[in-house]
């Protein structure tokens, strides 16, 4: 019954980088709730960006890696553990419902207009007047419309860097995802732009489950609703963002959230 | 104190060798403007070797130049794809990257004896094809190595970004990672064409030369450089004068192609 309300399960899951013996991740295991937003938070190098591309597997770029135990996906389709996925369509077809955005804006060196048709037109989408519809829409609900429309046919390399990021969410809600992954969205951002991602974000959770990496505590807690605290591969506390930031029950935890070290 | 003096010293020597080198060079193209242009007439672009022109001789220089690119330019590229975006650094790819760095400074007079072993020799004599392959085999690791390099510089990001799009791994290189790319691999084809438009050594017992406009390949064919080779060391007054036009001709075909390609780098900033 408890899985009516989860998007994802990660379940004693391992995972170990090419040519490495140690496991980076081991025995994860994590629910993600459905149209929530959940924090992965933890210091450099504890696995919590290794956990995030294992859920859409763009590890699977780079030979070698090895997945061990579950990440249930329980999306538009039946519930399905991604792991298990091997052909090449399968996995265009995962991404396509777990999408994500990078700590550095990635637009595509095209116009703001194709850098979102592209993901639809990759997907399928021909008829012109359905992908115009659908760009218009992605990008009003990423909130970059009235700064763009008039230019959706110039470069995408022409925008701040604020602006980028948000054309990159837009790509991604245009597929309409089950699930969207943020590593570090904001990082690599000035206040002002963080401030506009933060509030996307947050009124992206009615369409989508999200899934957010990041290295600030505040946000952390002024963006999720759950969060997991993740210390070198092992997850050390997962609860609810107040719960984690109030009164945590692991003293490692509240170390890490109070300053004491990381 | 002594610091000042030896800041100025090195400034001195500094300049000084700039102004040598770059001395040099300007004494080299106001020399080959003056004997060029003063050689020049526009007989000598309507007209063959064979006639005191070189219009057979640009025609089959060109035509050399641009076969071997149809060649060196697919093959180099798809080298340099599979390197960067295909082979995940593997011992084959870092062997084949290594061996085509080590092809691009072979000195060109060994690709020409080379193909004269392999593609002259064999067949009786001088002929085109064998002057196109060994551009070709000048020009194939230039490609690679720039192929290479430019890619290397499209940040992983966006190719992960494509690929969490739901492309397929040759849709996100063809469609986004050459296209980023793009101006720089032009450039550097534009600058590999410069080089080997230019190159004599490869050509010499290879294609050979031609007094006659011809476009059969298959039989010695017309060169501009070699044509100036040949011309300098004659001992009348019009050969030489001619090696000087020739000269200068190729020196301006050489420049054009490099400021294009400046251009374009300049461009994409």
């Amino acid at each position: 019954m408890k899985n009516k309300n989860l998007i994802m399960k990660v379940k004693d899951f391992n995972f170990t980088y090419a040519g490495v013996q140690e496991p980076s991740l081991k025995q994860i295991n994590l629910p993600i709730e459905k149209n929530k937003i959940t924090a992965l938070i933890g210091p450099s190098g504890c696995g919590k960006s290794t956990l995030l591309r294992a859920m859409n597997r763009i590890h699977d770029l780079y030979p070698g890696n090895q997945y061990q135990g579950e990440i249930n996906l329980y999306g538009k389709s039946e519930k399905s553990n991604i792991l298990e996925l091997t052909k090449e369509n399968d996995l265009i077809e995962l991404r396509q419902q777990v999408g994500m955005i990078f700590q550095k804006p990635t637009p595509f060196p095209m116009s703001i207009f194709d850098n979102v048709a592209y993901g639809l037109k990759l997907a399928g989408l021909k008829d012109k007047d359905e992908l115009e519809a659908k760009v218009h829409k992605a990008l009003q609900d990423a909130a970059i419309w009235k700064e763009t429309k008039d230019r959706l046919h110039s470069s995408a390399l022409g925008l701040s860097g604020g602006q980028q990021q948000r054309l990159c969410i837009a790509r991604a809600v245009a597929l309409k995802p089950d699930v969207l992954l943020f590593d570090e969205p904001t990082s690599a951002l000035d206040p002002i732009s963080t401030g506009a991602i933060e509030e996307l974000i947050s009124t992206l959770k009615e369409e989508v489950s999200v899934v957010i990496v990041t290295h600030n505590m505040q946000q952390a807690s002024r963006l999720s609703d759950y969060t997991a605290f993740m210390y070198l591969g092992d997850l050390i506390e997962y609860d609810k963002t107040e719960t984690i930031f109030m009164n945590p029950a692991q003293k490692l935890t509240e170390d890490y959230i109070t300053g004491r070290f990381g | 104190m002594n610091r000042l003096i030896l800041n100025k010293i090195v400034l001195l020597l500094s300049t000084l060798s700039a102004v040598i080198g770059i001395g040099f060079l300007f004494w080299i193209l106001i020399t080959l403007s003056y004997k060029g242009i003063s050689s020049l007439s526009l007989s000598t672009f309507t007209n063959d070797l064979v006639e005191g022109g070189i219009r057979n001789l640009l025609v089959g220089q060109f035509t050399m130049a641009l076969l071997a690119s149809f060649i060196a330019i697919p093959i180099g590229m798809f080298a340099g794809i599979w390197l960067r975006e295909y082979s995940n650094n593997s011992r084959l790819a870092n062997v084949i990257r290594n061996l085509s760095d080590i092809m691009m400074s072979a000195p060109s007079i060994v690709i020409g004896v080379f193909v004269y072993a392999l593609f002259v020799a064999p067949f009786g004599g001088y002929n085109g094809f064998a002057g196109v392959i060994a551009l070709t085999i000048m020009m194939i690791p230039i490609i690679i190595n720039t192929t290479d390099n430019m890619l290397s510089l499209v940040p992983k990001e966006l190719r992960e970004a494509g690929i969490a799009l739901g492309g397929s791994k040759h849709k996100i290189i063809v469609q986004i990672v050459i296209k980023a790319a793009k101006v720089g691999i032009t450039t550097g084809i534009l600058l590999s064409f410069a080089r080997i438009i230019g190159e004599t050594a490869p050509l010499l017992f290879t294609s050979a030369n031609s007094q006659f406009f011809t476009m059969d390949l298959t039989e010695q064919f017309p060169s501009l450089t070699v044509s100036i080779y040949n011309l300098a060391t004659y001992p009348d007054e019009a050969s030489r004068n001619l090696a000087w036009a020739a000269s200068f001709v190729l020196t301006i075909i050489v420049l054009i192609i490099n400021l294009m390609g400046r251009y374009m780098t300049r461009n994409k900033k």
